[in-house]
C-alpha cells in the first residue's frame, strides 16, 4: 500500500529541504521453518513510507519486533530493501553501483544502542574516530588526527582522552564517542537506534541535548528509533508508530501525542510510565503480545490486542488513510477520541 | 515490627585494585504488605542491597550491619543451612534479565516444581497441579501445555511471568524484583506490573521494586528509596518524593525526564558522574554535582536528617517548588 499520494499535511514547513524519503519500502526475509516444511516469509517492513527534512527528527516507535531496527538497516543502506524506493537528496538510491554507493553511505551514519558493545575494544578513541576517514577520505595523519580532537570537543570529550580505550569511559561518554564516529564524514543524515535507552536518567539528558545541540549547528537529519515516548515527545518533530512492519500512525508530534487516532498508539502512550500523576492517561491495557511475524493475524494486524476490534477488523485490512491531520491505519480512527 | 529490618548495612568488595564499598551504612525497613521502591543509577548499590538481603553475594562481597532483621530472625548470626531455607521461600526473589535467569537445560515445569519439592516437599500429582495453578495465576495461556515448554521456546514477557510464578511459588512474605521489567517492550512492562502489584495486594506480600525508572517506581511503590553512590539520599512516601523532593539529587533527576521538561528544549542536566573507587569526595557524596553545595558539604558528611515525612541526606534540603519543570505541567 502506498502513500505516495497522500498528501504530507503534517510537513507545512517546507523551507528545509527533504534529504531522505522512502515510498513503500519493504523488507522480506525467508526463513526455514523445518527439515520438510516450505519456507516462510517474515515481512519485517511492510509498506512504509516517509520523508525526513534537514534539520528534522522523524522518531520512529513501536514494540520490539515491530520492524524499526530493519528500517534503519534499509535507511543506512546496510541491506537492500526487497521493493519500494528510497531516496536521498531526491535521488533513487536502488540499482545504483558499488563505487556511488560507498559515497552514498557515507551521507547516512548510524549510532547503535548500546556503547559497550559498538565500540571496538582493542582500538583507542583516537583509531575509532579516525578509522572512517582512513577508508573514505584521502587525509593524511595529521589531518585526520586533527578532525578527530575537533569532533571530540564537539560532542564534549577533551583531546587529551584520544588515545585511550573505550573501557576507560563511562556509558555516557562512550555514546559520545559513538555520535562522534558518526559524524566524522558529516553525514546529513543520522540513524540513531535506541541511542540513550542504555544510559541512566542523567546521563540520557546530557545525550539528548547533545544530540539536539549538534542538529542545530549541522542542520542534521534524526531518524530516532526508540521505544520511549516520553524521549520521543521531547526530541522528534514527527512520528511514526509501527506494528508488525507496518505504520499504523504517522504525523506530527503534537498531533499525535495530544490526540492519537490509532488504539496502538493511545495503548503505548498509556503504558509508559509517568512520574507526574496527572500526565497518567486512560488505563488502557494492553492484552496479549505481538503475534508472530511469520503467521500475522488476518485483517488488522493489531485486531487480537485491541480494545476496540470488531469483526470488520478481523477480514479487512485497514489502509493508511490521512484523518485529522495525521495518517493513521484504523478503520475506525474518526470515533477514537 | 517491620517484616525487614536493617540498619547501617554495608557491603564491601575486595578487588585488585583496593577494597570498594557498594553499598555504605544504609538503612532499610519494610512492613508486611508494602511496596518499598529503590531507585538509583547504575553504581549506586540498588541490586548489590538486594543480593545482600538474599544472601546472595559471591564470595568476594563482604556483608556487615548492626542490624539484619527478617520476620524477628536474625539474618547475620543465622547458620548457612537455616538460611537457605527462608531464601527461594519465605524472601524471593525476580532478576533483570527474564531470558538468561531461567536454565536453558530445563522445562518450565520442571523449574517451577524444583523450588515447590525443595521448600514444600511436594510430589507427584499435587506438585503438578500446584505448577499449574501457579502458571495460571501469572497469566500464561494454556499452563498444562507450557510445562513441558524450554526456555527458548518463551518470549520475554512470558519468560518473566515465569519467573514471577517460581518466586511466590512458595508464598514468599517478601518478593524482592530487581529491574523486573527493564529488558521488556512497554506494553508488556505495564503487564508485568500489573501482575506483579495485583500479586503483592491478593497475597498481602512485601515487595521490593529495584528500577532505574522514576516513573514506575512512581505509579508502583508506596515508600521509595532514592540511593546515589551505595548511600541512601532520600527515603520518603512516594507523592511527596516527586511532588516536593528535598534532596538536591532527586529533584536533579526529576528535572532530567524528559517527561517533565515539555515545552523546554534543552533537559537539567547533572554535571559530572557518580563517584568512582578512587575519586569519592570528603564530604557529601553529592557536593562534586551538587548545585548548591557550600564549604560545609565538601567537608563534611551529612547524616540522614528527618525531613518532613521522610529522611533525606542534605544539609540543605530544598524548599518548596524548587523543581520549577515540574510544576509548569
Amino acid at each position: 500500500m502506498s502513500i505516495e499520494t497522500e498528501p504530507h499535511i503534517f510537513e507545512a514547513a517546507a523551507g528545509n529541504s527533504v534529504v531522505l524519503e522512502a515510498r513503500d519500502l519493504r523488507k522480506y526475509y525467508a526463513v526455514k521453518r523445518g527439515a520438510f516444511k516450505p519456507m516462510a516469509t517474515v515481512k519485517a517492513l511492510d509498506g512504509v513510507s516517509f520523508r525526513l527534512q534537514a534539520g528534522k527528527t522523524l522518531a520512529v516507535v513501536g514494540e520490539s519486533g515491530c520492524g524499526k531496527s530493519t528500517l534503519a538497516r534499509s535507511a543506512t543502506m546496510i541491506e537492500p530493501p526487497t521493493s519500494g524506493e528510497l531516496l536521498y537528496d531526491g535521488r533513487d538510491v536502488v540499482g545504483r553501483s558499488a563505487a556511488e554507493m560507498k559515497e552514498l553511505r557515507r551521507t547516512v551514519q548510524m549510532v547503535f544502542q548500546n556503547p559497550y558493545g559498538s565500540l571496538n575494544p582493542r582500538k583507542t578513541v583516537g583509531s575509532i574516530l579516525t578509522e572512517p576517514l582512513v577508508i573514505n577520505t584521502a587525509m593524511d595523519k595529521h589531518e585526520r588526527r586533527d578532525r578527530a580532537v575537533a569532533m571530540m570537543g564537539k560532542v564534549g570529550l577533551r583531546p587529551d582522552q584520544i588515545d585511550r580505550y573505550p573501557h576507560m569511559f563511562s556509558g555516557g561518554q562512550r555514546q559520545r564517542i559513538a555520535i562522534a564516529r558518526a559524524l566524522m564524514l558529516n553525514p546529513r543524515v543520522v540513524v540513531a537506534d535506541e541511542p540513550v535507552s542504555a544510559l541512566d536518567v542523567s546521563i540520557q539528558a546530557q545525550v539528548l541535548n547533545l544530540m539536539m545541540d549538534l542538529q542545530e549547528e549541522l542542520n542534521l537529519a534524526y531518524l530516532f528509533i526508540s521505544h520511549d515516548l516520553s524521549v520521543v515527545r521531547h526530541i522528534a518533530d514527527s512520528l511514526m508508530v509501527m506494528y508488525l512492519g507496518k505504520p499504523v500512525e504517522h504525523g506530527a508530534k503534537d498531533v499525535v501525542f495530544t490526540r492519537p487516532r490509532h488504539p496502538y498508539t493511545r495503548i503505548l502512550l498509556a503504558a509508559t510510565p509517568r512520574v507526574n500523576a496527572d500526565l497518567r492517561v486512560d488505563r488502557v491495557v494492553p492484552k496479549g503480545e505481538l503475534p508472530s511475524p511469520l503467521n500475522p493475524p488476518p485483517g488488522c494486524a493489531f485486531h487480537k490486542r485491541c480494545p476496540f476490534a470488531t469483526d470488520r477488523c478481523a477480514v479487512e485490512v485497514p489502509p493508511l488513510r490521512t484523518v485529522d491531520e495525521r495518517l493513521v491505519a484504523c478503520h475506525y480512527a474518526e470515533e477514537m477520541n | 515490627m517491620p517484616l525487614l529490618d536493617i540498619k547501617n548495612l554495608s557491603v564491601e568488595f575486595t578487588t585488585r585494585a583496593g577494597t570498594f564499598r557498594a553499598v555504605d551504612g544504609i538503612d532499610l525497613t519494610v512492613d508486611e504488605g508494602e511496596v518499598v521502591g529503590i531507585v538509583g543509577e547504575s553504581g549506586s548499590g540498588k541490586s548489590v542491597t538486594s543480593l545482600a538481603v538474599m544472601g546472595l553475594l559471591g564470595s568476594n562481597g563482604r556483608v556487615v550491619a548492626d542490624r539484619m532483621m527478617f520476620a524477628g530472625k536474625d539474618l547475620l548470626t543465622m547458620p548457612a543451612a537455616q538460611r537457605r531455607k527462608i531464601t527461594g521461600k519465605d524472601v524471593a526473589m525476580v532478576f533483570q534479565e527474564p531470558m538468561t535467569s531461567l536454565n536453558p537445560c530445563f522445562t518450565v515445569g520442571f523449574q517451577i516444581m524444583e523450588t515447590l519439592r525443595v521448600h514444600e516437599g511436594l510430589s507427584g500429582k499435587a506438585l503438578r497441579n500446584r505448577a499449574i495453578a501457579l502458571l495460571e495465576q501469572v497469566g500464561i495461556p494454556a499452563p498444562e501445555t507450557r510445562l513441558s515448554a524450554f526456555p527458548h521456546q518463551l518470549s520475554g514477557g512470558m519468560s518473566q511471568r515465569v519467573m514471577i510464578a517460581i518466586a511466590i511459588a512458595c508464598n514468599p512474605r517478601l518478593l524482592v524484583a530487581d529491574e523486573p521489567t527493564t529488558a521488556l517492550d512497554v506494553t508488556i512492562q505495564k503487564q508485568i506490573l500489573d501482575l506483579l502489584v495485583q500479586l503483592q495486594r491478593e497475597r498481602g506480600m512485601a515487595l521490593i521494586l529495584i528500577t532505574h525508572d522514576m516513573g514506575v517506581v512512581a505509579e508502583t511503590a508506596q515508600r521509595v528509596v532514592v540511593m546515589y553512590a551505595g548511600q541512601v539520599a532520600e527515603t520518603r512516601p512516594v507523592h511527596s518524593l516527586f511532588e516536593r523532593p528535598r534532596h538536591p539529587y532527586t529533584g536533579a533527576l526529576l528535572d532530567a525526564l524528559p517527561e517533565r521538561a515539555l515545552g523546554k528544549r534543552r533537559l537539567p542536566t547533572i554535571p559530572g558522574m557518580v563517584p568512582g573507587i578512587a575519586d569519592r569526595p570528603a564530604g557529601c557524596l553529592f557536593s562534586p554535582r551538587c548545585r548548591f553545595a557550600d564549604a560545609r558539604c565538601r567537608a563534611e558528611r551529612p547524616a540522614l536528617f528527618d525531613v518532613d515525612d521522610g529522611r533525606a541526606r542534605c544539609f540543605y534540603p530544598l524548599p518548596d517548588g524548587y523543581s520549577a519543570a515540574g510544576e509548569a505541567l
